[in-house]
C-alpha cells in the first residue's frame, strides 16, 4: 500500500481553510447504504462481501466522482498499514479490524478520491463519506449526495417506502445520514460548562463522542458533535438542525474565551505559554499529553495570545503525531518503547519551523 | 414550563408523536418521560446500543412472547437474534418483522417515516435518465471491452457518443 497514492494523503481538512477552523477542525457527512438482495454485513458469507465489494468497485469505476479512486483493501492490508488509515479519520476501527484480536473481515475495503469515499463492507455495506476543513456541513453534504446519487443508479440500494433506506442497524435507516462537527471547546471545559452543554444536546436529538467517533474517548478537549437520529426527518432538516445548534455551541465556546479573558487573563496567558514551552524543549512526549498541550496552544493561538504556530501546523500535529504515524515515519512498530522520544523530537521539529 | 403530565416538576424533554395525522407535542419531566417510555439523556449518551436494545428488552408489549421465533425468510435470522446482537439480517427483515421494528424506529427517531430522499432503484426509473443509462453504458463497455468482445464494444462506444 502506498499512502502517498492519496494527494494530501487524503487529509485536505488539515488545510484549516474552512470556516471557523480555529474551532471547528472538520466536518464529516457519512451514508449508509446496502446492496438489495445480499445479507447485511453481520450475516453475510464471505463470497457476498466480496460481491459486494466487485460491484462497487465496478460502479465506482465508471462513476464522476469515484472514477480515479484509490482502492485499499484492509483484509490484504498489514496491521500497521490499517492503523495509519484509521487514524487519519477514513477507515473506522471496526473495518480496519483494529479492535483486540480481529483481523479486517474478507472484502473489507476502502475506496477514496479527493475529499469524499466509500467504506465497503462496515456495519453497513457502502458507508459513503466526506471530511471538509472546518465548520462546512452544505459542501460536505452536497460532494457525498452527489456520490450517493452516482452509486444509487448503479447498484441496487436497499429502500423501503415507509422505512427509508435499511441499515443493518436500525438507529441509522430512514436516511442513514450521520453529520457531524470535530470541535474543539477549551474555553466551556475549562470554565466547567461543559457538562451543561453536552447534557442540553441530548435534548435537541444531538449526540457527542470523542475524537475518533463511536466509542472513543474524548482527549484534548475535542468532541465530535452529531444528530442521533436518522428517520422521520429530511437530510436538510437534520443538518440545518445540527448547524444551528454547532453555531450555538460555537458562541458559548467564544463566551467562555471571553469570560476566561476577563476573570484570569494571567492564568491563560500562563496555561497556554506553558503548553507551547513544553512542546518546544520537552524531550519525551506521550500521546495524551501531546493532545492535551496542542488543545492548550491551540487556545492562546485563537486568543492571539500565542503568536504561532498556525491552525495547519497544530492540525497536522494532531495527525502525524499518532502511534501508526510515528511508527511509519521512523521504521519502528507502534509498541516500540522510544515511540515518546521520537515524538518529542517530531514536535520540535515542526514548531521549529514555525514563527513564533 | 411545567411538565405537561405531572404539572409539577420542571419540563425538559419535548416528546413529538403523530397521532392521527396530526404532530402532538408533549412536554414532559424526566421522570413522566421515563414511565412513558422515553429514554433520557444520560442513557442515550452511554450507549446508543445498550438504549435501544434495552427498550427492546424489557418491552414485552414490544416483543410478545414467542414473537422471538419468527424468522425472516429471506435470511432466516429470527427476532431473536436481533436482539442478541442489535444487527438485522437482511434488508428483508424490515418486512418480515415490521410491525416491531416499527415500534422500535418510533421509540428511537420518534418516526417510524421516512420523507427524506426517495430512491428509485436502477431499472426502475432510470430507463428515461439519460445520465444514468450513460453511466450504465460505460460500466458495459467497460466488461464488453475486459471480455474481448470488441463488437459490442464498439456498438456501446457509438451509443456513448450519441448520448454525449
Amino acid at each position: 500500500m502506498d499512502l502517498s497514492l492519496l494527494p494530501d494523503g487524503g487529509m485536505r481538512w488539515l488545510d484549516a481553510s474552512g470556516p471557523k477552523s480555529t474551532i471547528v477542525l472538520s466536518t464529516r457527512i457519512r451514508l449508509a447504504r446496502n446492496v438489495h438482495g445480499i445479507p447485511f454485513s453481520q450475516r453475510a458469507k464471505d463470497a457476498d462481501r466480496t460481491a459486494v465489494f466487485e460491484r462497487v468497485r465496478e460502479a465506482a469505476q465508471s462513476s464522476d466522482h469515484l472514477g480515479a479512486a484509490v482502492a485499499f483493501r484492509l483484509d490484504l492490508m498489514d496491521r500497521p498499514e490499517r492503523q495509519l488509515l484509521h487514524e487519519r479519520h477514513l477507515v473506522s476501527k471496526e473495518l480496519a479490524g483494529l479492535e483486540r484480536e480481529a483481523r479486517p473481515r474478507p472484502g473489507a475495503a476502502l475506496l477514496v478520491q479527493d475529499q469524499v469515499g466509500v467504506m465497503v463492507n462496515e456495519e453497513d455495506h457502502l458507508r459513503l463519506h466526506g471530511m471538509w476543513s472546518g465548520f462546512d456541513l452544505e459542501d460536505a453534504y452536497a460532494a457525498v449526495e452527489a456520490v450517493d446519487l452516482e452509486l444509487g443508479r448503479l447498484v441496487p440500494f436497499a429502500f423501503h417506502p415507509e422505512f427509508g433506506y435499511l441499515t443493518s442497524c436500525p438507529t441509522n435507516a430512514g436516511t442513514g445520514l450521520r453529520a457531524s462537527v470535530l470541535i474543539h471547546l477549551p474555553g466551556l471545559v475549562l470554565t466547567k460548562e461543559i457538562n451543561k452543554v453536552l447534557q442540553g444536546l441530548s435534548q435537541v436529538g444531538l449526540t457527542f463522542r470523542g475524537l475518533y467517533g463511536e466509542g472513543s474517548e474524548v482527549v484534548g478537549n475535542f468532541f465530535q458533535l452529531s444528530n442521533q437520529t436518522t428517520l422521520g426527518k429530511t437530510e436538510d432538516e437534520l443538518i440545518d438542525h445540527l448547524g444551528k445548534i454547532v453555531r450555538q455551541v460555537v458562541e458559548y465556546e467564544e463566551q467562555a474565551r471571553d469570560v476566561l479573558l476577563r476573570t484570569a487573563p494571567e492564568e491563560v496567558e500562563d496555561k497556554t505559554w506553558r503548553a507551547y514551552g513544553l512542546l518546544k524543549h520537552a524531550r519525551r512526549l506521550s500521546f495524551e499529553e501531546t493532545m492535551n498541550l496542542l488543545s492548550g496552544v491551540r487556545l492562546g493561538v485563537g486568543l492571539n495570545l500565542l503568536p504561532g504556530p498556525g491552525v495547519y501546523t497544530l492540525n497536522k500535529l494532531l495527525i502525524y503525531t499518532q502511534p501508526a504515524h510515528l511508527a511509519a515515519m521512523d521504521g519502528r512498530s507502534t509498541g516500540d518503547r522510544e515511540l515518546p522520544t521520537v515524538r518529542a523530537a517530531f514536535v520540535r521539529r515542526l514548531l521549529e519551523a514555525e514563527p513564533s | 414550563m411545567l411538565c405537561d403530565n405531572c404539572k409539577e416538576r420542571d419540563a425538559i424533554i419535548n416528546l413529538t408523536q403523530v397521532e392521527h395525522d396530526s404532530k402532538v407535542t408533549l412536554h414532559l419531566c424526566e421522570q413522566c418521560a421515563q414511565q412513558k417510555g422515553v429514554e433520557t439523556g444520560g442513557a442515550v449518551m452511554k450507549s446508543p446500543l445498550g438504549n435501544f436494545l434495552g427498550a427492546l428488552g424489557k418491552g414485552a408489549a414490544l416483543v410478545p412472547a414467542g414473537a422471538d421465533a419468527v424468522r425472516c425468510p429471506a435470511c432466516n435470522s429470527s427476532l431473536r437474534d436481533f436482539r442478541d446482537t442489535g444487527r438485522l439480517g437482511c434488508d428483508q427483515c424490515y418486512s418480515a418483522f415490521d410491525g416491531h421494528l416499527r415500534d422500535l424506529l418510533r421509540r428511537l427517531h420518534g418516526s417510524s417515516q421516512h420523507v427524506g430522499e426517495r430512491y428509485e432503484a436502477p431499472g426502475t426509473n432510470g430507463e428515461s435518465d439519460p445520465r444514468s443509462r450513460l453511466l450504465e453504458l460505460k460500466a458495459q463497455l467497460r466488461r464488453a471491452v475486459e471480455g474481448e468482445n470488441f463488437e459490442l464494444a464498439a456498438e456501446l462506444r457509438d451509443r456513448i457518443r450519441v448520448l454525449e
